[in-house]
């Protein structure tokens, strides 16, 4: 298990390092025009943009820009905002990333809970009515936009209903969770509805597939031999071999959602994570933020595979060897 | 069927966007609008209204008027009929969404198929690129590509791609879902190399390239052709969020998505500007998921792609 994790972990920060050159070849090596007109934005005067260039030593080699960028990123973290003048990049993320991380737990846990329970209830009634309806809502879940979603449920909470049956909804924000538990959870519910919605139906639809194989196996056979009740076979011998696909495809999708559905939810939503963040800085096309964000990001969902994953080898120990 | 029924109504009514624009609702809906007016019932109606509720601050462009001849979904707040720009619209999501999955699949083709079958330096290369793309978040990679890109446009040598062409989504939504279709192609084409017809062939002094096109390529195509649909759907969605975020489609151009974020600041008063191409897009998706779920049973019941997305 041990030379496992140790495996995983470097392996993590390989990826790591070649997604954050990707990331500085991007921003800074694309052809076309000049970087640093592009960092300083918009409406940059010749020495602001004279400045951005000493400061990230766009005269200098690509491997020492390299380094000045990840200086300024990660240790000396005092990259700042050229059209925000003097705001610095990395507080402002470390401060947004707990309502971030709020809202993708809180919403992941939701989805795993009502996508194995649709799974489940579709499995034990395959065939009838209600089978093919929750295979179907799977279909319609990836298919309707994150962001969408949220503005109908904004719509329908906030807007002509907001005066009688959903007078107790908060309007949009965020309220930490040492300030007050409760309103926390008020503010992140419908965000935590939404983004379920959209990953639940999914799990549903893989969970019957792996629960319907799982079925057609010989253990299930000696089970039922012994005399088993059908419930019992189901929960406690095909649900039990099929959590492990589950698992494995939450890692992908918790690491998908942070980098992607999260974002856009936080937009809608008005909370003031590093979605919300990376949508204003796009807005006014303010790079040093944008860039903080995306490594920032891709690198959390980077150690959140890696965590999934190590969590995947501890339930299967076959994934150890390989 | 029904879904491929849907999908050929939603292409038909969009490819006769100019058509109705021009002869049945007689707007440019391009164009800003600010000072127009339309007939109501015989009477004549500003676009955009004074606020009088409130503070009275503002405009409010008229709602639906569920009249097929003007402004049935209603003005958007530049006064431009949000109908006319929803058969627009579905023209560039459907046409990005459509062509970046045909440049995707063809170059992930190429690139899987080449990584497979020679192995090696080339095929070690490929993976590792594919390995870090693929680590990579699919929305953070297109932000950062679509950020770059937009405020200068593509030049390499003697290709330019102005900053507000289509061109650019497109290319970036393929780039980004290339691992993808790679990947499992990759594997594909290794387990076939070692298949006795590839080996016979070798053996005949066939060339790399004959025995690619004639005996690999068939293999795999019904793999590639299963997976269209669902690709055409997801670059769909990617599309509108990208443009939701204002790094897709440029304006004056229109897609879904850039119409839903028109409808944000009007969700309240207007809602039906960002709830029809939500509604689209929907419809759009499911249909080619559908369609893809029964292209899937129908040619490749072992599915060797769907399992990877």
């Amino acid at each position: 298990m041990l030379a496992f994790v140790l495996r995983r972990v470097s392996s993590a920060v390989l990826v790591m390092f070649s997604i954050s050159v990707l990331v500085f070849l991007i921003f800074f090596a694309t052809p076309g025009v000049d970087p640093a007109a592009r960092i300083a934005g918009r409406s940059a005067t010749p020495q602001i943009i004279a400045q951005v260039r000493h400061a990230f030593g766009l005269d200098r080699a690509l491997p020492i820009r390299y380094g000045i960028m990840m200086d300024h990123l990660f240790f000396k973290q005092d990259l700042s905002s050229y059209v925000n003048i003097g705001a610095k990049v990395v507080p402002q993320i470390l401060q947004a990333a707990p309502i971030t991380i709020s809202l993708v737990l809180g919403a992941s846990v939701l989805w795993l809970l009502v996508g194995i329970a649709g799974g489940i209830v579709a499995a034990a009634n395959r065939g009838k009515f209600i089978d093919p309806l929750i295979m179907f809502l799977g279909i319609a879940a990836i298919s309707v936009p994150a962001y969408w979603l949220g503005e109908v449920v904004n719509l329908i909470t906030q807007g002509g209903l907001h005066h009688s049956i959903f007078s107790w909804v908060p309007s949009s924000g965020y309220v930490s969770i040492f300030q007050n538990p409760f309103e926390w959870g008020l503010h992140l519910l419908f965000p935590w509805l939404t983004l379920a919605s959209l990953y639940a139906g999914i799990y549903a639809r893989v969970l019957r597939a792996e629960l319907v194989n799982a079925l057609n196996e010989d253990y299930v056979r000696t089970a039922r031999a012994k005399g088993l009740s059908e419930r019992r076979i189901l929960i406690r011998h095909a649900f039990r071999c099929s959590l492990i696909s589950i698992v494995s495809l939450f890692g992908l999708d918790f690491g998908a959602l942070i980098g992607g559905a999260a974002l856009l939810t936080e937009v809608v939503f008005g909370l003031p994570g590093v979605g919300l963040l990376t949508y204003s800085s796009l807005q006014n096309l303010d790079l040093p933020v944008i860039m903080g964000c995306v490594m920032y990001g891709a690198f959390f969902v980077v150690l959140a595979n890696a965590v999934v994953d190590i969590g995947y080898a501890f339930l299967d120990p076959r994934v150890r060897v390989a | 069927m029904a879904g491929l029924g849907v999908l050929i109504f939603i292409v038909t009514i969009c490819l006769l966007a100019p058509i109705y624009a021009h002869n049945i609702a007689h707007t440019n809906p391009f164009a800003s609008n600010i000072q127009g007016s339309t007939f109501i019932n015989g009477k004549r109606v500003m676009l955009l209204q004074q606020n009088t509720q409130g503070l009275g601050f503002g405009v409010t462009p008229i709602g639906p008027t569920w009249n097929f001849s003007h402004y049935f979904l209603g003005a958007d707040d530049q006064g431009r009929d949000v109908f006319a720009r929803l058969l627009y619209g579905g023209r560039s999501s459907l046409l990005i969404g459509t062509a970046s999955a045909l440049l995707c699949c063809i170059v992930a083709s190429i690139l899987g198929l080449i990584a497979g079958y020679f192995g090696g330096p080339i095929d070690w290369l490929l993976s590792r690129v594919f390995d870090i793309i693929w680590a990579f978040p699919i929305y953070l990679l297109a932000i950062s590509l679509s950020v770059v890109l937009l405020t200068s446009g593509l030049n390499i040598g003697p290709l330019h791609i102005g900053a507000g062409s289509l061109f650019l989504p497109i290319l970036i939504i393929a780039a980004v879902f290339i691992p993808y279709v790679a990947r499992p192609l990759r594997g594909l084409t290794m387990s076939l190399r070692e298949r006795e017809f590839i080996q016979a062939a070798i053996g005949s002094g066939s060339s790399d390239l004959r025995i690619l096109w004639k005996e690999i390529l068939p293999n795999a195509a019904p793999s590639v052709i299963v997976f269209f649909p669902l690709m055409v759907a997801f670059n769909m969605l990617t599309e509108s969020a990208l443009s939701f975020l204002s790094i897709g489609v440029q304006p004056p151009a229109a897609s879904w998505g850039t119409i839903i974020n028109d409808g944000l600041g009007l969700l309240y008063t207007r809602p039906w500007v960002a709830l029809a191409p939500g509604i689209m897009i929907a419809i759009t998706a499911v249909s080619l998921n559908i369609l893809g779920d029964g292209a899937r049973d129908a040619f490749d019941p072992k599915a060797k792609l769907r399992g990877s997305i």
